[in-house]
C-alpha cells in the first residue's frame, strides 16, 4: 500500500495528491503538522527525509522524498498507460527538463507563497519578481505550443511535467500574483482542471 | 502607513501570537494598527513588547501574547472553556490575509457561504438554506451573540464520520476577536470552541491567529490543524478578492439578506463604537 506523508497546504505535496487522484491510486494519507508544528524537522520525520523535505512516499519498502521523484516513481511504477511519463526520446528529455524547471526556478513562487501566508523569512518582492520571470518562461512556451497546435507542456497528452508545474501557477494568487498577464497559462490551467480525476486544493480559485 | 488615530481601536487588546512562538533569547518585529511593534523574549523567558520607545502592556491569557497600543478599559475577555481540563488547546498557526480584519471577522460569522466556499465539507449545494437564527447585543458585557444557528454539514470537523446538522453559536467579544461554539462531533452534549483572534497590521492587511479548544481524543494535532487550515485557506482567497477590501459601513454599499443578521448587527455595533480602523472611508455617493 502506498503511504503518503502529506501537508494539506503544501503546493509540493499537492503535486503528488493531484497525480494520485488522476491515476486513481489507493493510498494511506499521513497528515504532517508542517506548520505551525514543524513536524517535518523532527528526528522521526528525518529518518524518512533527511532534509525534512516534503512530500514523502513509501511504496513497498521504497522511501522517496521530494515531489518530482515521487511523480516519476508513480508514473513509472503505477501508470499502465505509460502516458504520464512518456519514454520516447522526443518526449522523455523535455518532460525531465520541465520537471527540473518546476523543482527549480518555479519554486520562487512556492517560497513567496510561504512568506506571504506564514510570514516565512525572505524578500517577498524579490521572490515575486523571480516567480514572475519563471511564469513568463512557461507562458511563452505554452504560447508557442498553442501556435503549433499543442495544448500540454510536452506532447499530445498531459504528463507529469504539467502536474509538477500546475500548483505554482494555480496558487499564484496566494503570493499576490494573478494570471491576468499570462493568458496561455490561464487557458492551460483550465485544461488541467478538467482532467478526469482532478482534485483541487484550498486556495485554487474555481471561478476562472 | 502610519499609526492610526482611531482611539477606540487603540484601546483594545490584540493577540500577537501563541506564547510558544516566542522563543527565549529571540526578538521579533511585527505590526499592529499601522505601527511597528517589537517583541523581545529574554533568555530567562521574560517578554517585553515595545512600540518605538514606549513599553506596551502585555497579557498572556489563553496561551497567547496580548498587547495594546492604548489603555484598555477592561481585561482580556473571559473564555471559561479554557479552564475545562479535558479540552485540547490547539494553535493552528498564524496566516496572513490581504484584507481588512473586520472582513475576516464578518466572514467567520457567516453561515451562508458554507455550501459554496467549503463545498462538501461545511456545507453542500443541495442544502444551502440558512435557517432563522437569533442575534443579540449583550450590553452589560458589550458582546454580540448569534444563537440557535443550524446547518447541515457533510464533514463538520476533522473527527466527523458523516454528515450532521451542526449547531453553532457565535460570540464576538471585541471587533477583532470572535469565538464560535459548535457541536462537538465526539461529545454531542458539549461545544467545541473555535476562536479567531485577528491582529490588524494595516487597514487591509491582517494576521489571523486561529485557536481551538476542542473535545477530541481521536484526531492528531496534524489532522485538527490541517482541517482548520484547509477551511481557512478556502476563505482567504474569497476575502482577498472582495471589494472594497475595507469594510463599508455606509448604508447601501452592500445589501444584506436575512441570513446576514449577525453581519448587520456587527456593522451596527462598529458604527455605534465609531470604529474606523479597517473601515472604508465614507464617500459622497452611497
Amino acid at each position: 500500500m502506498l503511504r503518503f506523508h502529506d501537508y494539506v497546504l503544501s503546493d509540493s505535496c499537492y503535486k503528488v495528491r493531484l497525480l494520485l487522484g488522476l491515476l486513481g491510486l489507493d493510498h494511506v494519507r499521513q497528515p504532517v503538522d508542517y506548520y505551525p508544528g514543524r513536524e517535518h524537522l523532527q528526528p522521526r520525520f528525518r529518518t524518512l527525509s533527511p532534509l525534512g523535505e516534503m512530500p514523502v512516499l513509501e511504496d513497498d519498502g521504497l522511501v522517496l522524498w521530494g515531489a518530482e521523484a515521487v511523480l516519476c516513481h508513480l508514473a513509472n511504477a503505477h501508470d499502465r498507460s505509460g502516458r504520464w511519463l512518456p519514454r520516447e526520446a522526443e518526449a522523455f528529455g523535455p518532460v525531465m527538463m520541465w520537471l527540473a524547471f518546476a523543482a527549480g526556478k518555479l519554486q520562487a513562487l512556492s517560497k513567496a507563497r510561504e512568506t506571504a501566508l506564514f510570514g516565512a523569512e525572505g524578500d517577498l518582492n524579490a521572490m515575486r519578481r523571480q516567480g514572475r520571470a519563471a511564469l513568463r518562461v512557461l507562458e511563452d512556451h505554452l504560447t508557442d505550443r498553442g501556435l503549433a497546435g499543442g495544448t500540454w507542456i510536452v506532447g499530445e497528452t498531459a504528463t507529469i511535467a504539467d502536474i509538477a508545474a500546475f500548483p505554482a501557477v494555480a496558487l499564484s494568487h496566494d503570493c499576490g500574483i494573478g494570471l491576468e498577464d499570462y493568458p496561455a497559462l490561464d487557458l492551460w490551467q483550465r485544461r488541467v482542471r478538467s482532467l478526469p480525476g482532478f482534485v483541487s486544493m484550498a486556495g485554487i480559485p474555481d471561478y476562472f | 502607513m502610519t499609526a492610526t488615530e482611531d482611539r477606540v481601536a487603540l484601546d483594545q487588546w490584540y493577540a500577537l501570537g501563541a506564547m510558544q512562538d516566542f522563543r527565549a533569547g529571540e526578538e521579533a518585529v511585527t505590526r499592529l494598527l499601522g505601527e511597528d511593534v517589537r517583541i523581545r523574549c529574554s533568555t530567562g523567558g521574560d517578554i517585553a513588547v515595545t512600540a518605538g520607545t514606549r513599553k506596551l502592556p502585555i497579557r498572556t491569557d489563553y496561551g497567547h501574547l496580548w498587547t495594546s497600543l492604548g489603555s484598555p478599559a477592561r481585561p482580556v475577555f473571559d473564555l471559561p472553556e479554557s479552564r475545562e481540563p479535558d479540552r485540547r488547546a490547539v494553535h493552528c498557526g498564524p496566516v496572513r490575509v490581504r484584507a481588512s480584519g473586520l472582513r475576516l471577522i464578518e466572514n467567520f460569522l457567516d453561515l451562508a457561504h458554507f455550501p459554496y466556499v467549503h463545498s462538501d465539507i461545511l456545507g453542500t449545494e443541495e442544502r444551502p438554506e440558512v435557517a432563522r437564527y437569533e442575534v443579540e447585543q449583550r450590553r452589560d458585557v458589550d458582546e454580540l451573540w448569534a444563537t440557535k444557528c443550524e446547518f447541515f454539514q457533510p464533514k463538520a470537523a476533522a473527527a466527523a464520520a458523516g454528515g450532521q446538522i451542526s449547531k453553532y453559536m457565535y460570540r464576538v467579544v471585541t471587533p477583532f476577536n470572535v469565538m464560535l461554539y459548535k457541536t462537538a462531533p465526539t461529545a454531542s452534549d458539549r461545544w467545541d470552541v473555535i476562536a479567531l483572534f485577528v491582529q490588524p497590521l494595516e487597514p487591509a492587511l491582517s494576521i489571523a491567529h486561529p485557536f481551538m479548544l476542542v473535545i477530541d481524543d481521536t484526531s492528531t494535532d496534524a489532522e485538527l490543524i490541517g482541517f482548520q487550515q484547509m477551511i481557512f485557506l478556502q476563505d482567504k482567497i474569497v476575502l482577498e478578492n472582495q471589494r472594497p477590501l475595507l469594510l463599508p459601513l455606509q448604508p447601501g454599499r452592500e445589501t444584506p439578506t436575512r441570513a446576514d443578521l449577525s453581519s448587520v448587527l456587527y456593522r451596527r455595533w462598529l458604527k455605534e463604537k465609531q470604529w474606523r480602523f479597517g473601515v472604508e472611508e465614507p464617500t459622497a455617493i452611497a
